[in-house]
């Protein structure tokens, strides 16, 4: 019996083994063809810079150099542009968590009868749907221009794909599980608790992802719309354009790419850490 | 040594709350879209008793197991369960993936109420009962195929059933596997003395495992026959080369391809 347990145990020990060794090679493999894209990117900046355009337009599209010289090395426009990656940082994030406040309880809700979820989900199409800058205006003129107008812009753009998602996890559970929980007489919550929303976990991170994408994204409409209240990166933009200042246009336009993606990657590692004990990716 | 071939025969007087558990009286299952799954299943499961239902695939072996259980109510006829602990078995695991191995064991004990210390307790005597000693804190997915499946009886047995329902459930491992967790079934039935009813499509297996074989026809399905298998337990591997064995499974046999005519 035991040496019977002990020759099966083999799957676990070779998925660790892999894990172990992939890593260093892993890592190349991933980061490898995406830098030898950056310095063709790189290298086309510069042609475009130099070859196409001619010294008199050339500030139409600076070259690479100057816009790490103008928009990160120099002190007094990094600070101005920190200071408004901070300010827009703060809005996504408190976007996105009460975007995934609202769009889980939303899923709660929906997982809990066919015709609560037939009722509710048109409205959250028509959420999804609504073009997000014909909405602004009304934002602007209920909730004025400040840090609420802004997350209450976020929070339309974000709370969709949370719906969605969160509500797919909490409705695929295999029926065989819910058998056993029906044979023991499992009630609504102990169901919801127990079973469906563990199984929902990793289709509520990547609702999150996309969501954390989008927050930023809204954040940044609210502000170059508004064109009031505390300057983030969207105002920032919105001034720099007004003055022609290209080199400045694009730093900004790369700490927006940064902000973007620091919120992708820390979903997803967060998302990664709670599940990578059991989650099974491609496996459902 | 000798099997009876015979016609399933339903006594009609009230089932014997000493000597039975569960007994099906001319049970049968329309579902809703109209598909008739089952018709007119008859037959009795006594205490400790072990019995088979072979079959063709999309017989209604499954439905029959879950109207058993209470899952799939029956819409003619009746089903009459005497003990409502029963254990059930999936042909897949059915584990909780996020939970691991000693958690998972402990789910119904904690679906049914038992407080903490006793259902570790439980759990962690299943596990050993199963092989799974070592094991507890891993997760199913770090598991193979077989462990699982044990994983899975183990989680069943701490209720201590008086009935098991087993629905096909090595029927996905590798021969080899397989053969090691028929042993082990056969090992928990002659110690724990539950009555179970076994679905299958593998004749030897049900031979090898049952006292009694039943065999369904095609859909819908119905009994067709119905075989005592009167060797003594605990069973030996080797049984499988006694001539005896291999004439009754023959019979089973001969009444399945008979039951497709």
């Amino acid at each position: 019996m035991t040496t019977q347990a002990m020759n099966t145990i083999d799957p676990a020990i070779e998925l660790q083994g892999r894990r172990g060794q992939g890593l260093p090679r892993r890592l190349a493999l991933s980061l490898g063809p995406p830098l030898v894209l950056f310095g063709v990117f790189v290298g086309l900046a510069y042609s475009i810079s130099y070859l196409i355009l001619s010294p008199g337009r050339r500030w139409l599209f600076p070259p690479p150099h100057e816009i790490v010289k103008n928009g990160f090395l120099n002190g007094r426009n990094l600070h101005e542009q920190l200071t408004a990656l901070w300010d827009t940082a703060q809005v996504s994030i408190v976007g996105l968590l009460i975007a995934f406040a609202i769009g889980a309880t939303v899923a709660l809700v929906m997982s809990q009868a066919k015709w609560i979820e037939r009722s509710l989900y048109p409205y959250a199409v028509l959420v999804q749907v609504t073009p997000i800058l014909a909405i602004v205006p009304l934002i602007a003129t209920w909730f004025g221009y400040d840090f609420t107008a802004r997350v209450v812009v976020c929070v339309l753009i974000a709370v969709f794909p949370i719906i969605t998602n969160t509500l797919h996890g909490l409705l695929t559970v295999d029926s065989e599980l819910h058998d056993v929980f029906t044979l023991h007489h499992a009630g609504r919550i102990e169901r919801l608790v127990k079973l469906q929303i563990p199984h929902a976990v990793p289709d509520v991170f990547v609702g999150l992802r996309v969501s954390a994408g989008l927050s930023v994204i809204g954040a940044i409409v609210g502000e170059f719309f508004f064109r009031q209240g505390t300057p983030g990166l969207g105002r920032l933009l919105d001034v720099y354009r007004a003055y022609l200042e290209t080199d400045l246009m694009m730093s900004a336009l790369l700490f927006c790419v940064a902000l973007g993606l620091a919120s992708f990657l820390v979903v997803g590692i967060v998302g990664r850490q709670l599940t990578k004990n059991w989650y099974e990716e491609g496996n459902r | 040594m000798g099997a009876e071939a015979r016609l399933a025969d339903v006594p009609d007087d009230a089932i014997d709350a000493g000597r039975d558990v569960l007994s099906f009286r001319s049970a049968g299952k329309i579902f809703p879209d109209g598909t008739e799954a089952v018709r007119d299943i008859s037959f009795t499961l006594r205490r400790s008793e072990f019995v088979s239902v072979v079959g063709p695939s999309g017989c209604g072996k499954s439905t029959l197991l879950r109207m058993a259980s209470g899952l799939s109510p029956e819409t003619s006829g009746k089903v009459q369960r005497l003990v409502e602990n029963l254990g059930f078995v999936f042909q897949d695991a059915t584990l909780l993936p996020w939970r691991t191995v000693q958690r998972n064991v402990e789910l119904l004990a904690e679906l049914d109420g038992v407080r903490r210390s006793e259902r570790e307790r439980l759990a962690r005597e299943a596990i050993n009962r199963v092989g799974l000693q070592g094991f507890e804190e891993h997760y199913p997915k770090a598991l193979s195929g077989g462990m699982k499946m044990r994983a899975s009886v183990a989680r069943a047995l701490t209720t201590k059933p008086p009935i098991f329902l087993l629905d096909e459930p090595f029927g996905a491992l590798d021969e080899i596997t397989r053969g090691a967790l028929n042993e082990e079934l056969m090992r928990l039935y002659v110690s724990e003395q539950f009555a179970a009813i076994f679905i299958t499509h593998s004749i030897s297996e049900a031979v090898y495992l049952s006292s009694r074989v039943l065999v369904m026809s095609p859909r819908p399905g119905r009994i067709v026959a119905e075989f005592e298998v009167p060797f003594p337990y605990p069973r030996l591997p080797e049984l499988r080369f006694d001539p005896d064995f291999a004439r009754i499974a023959g019979e089973v046999s001969h009444a399945l391809r008979k039951g497709y005519e």
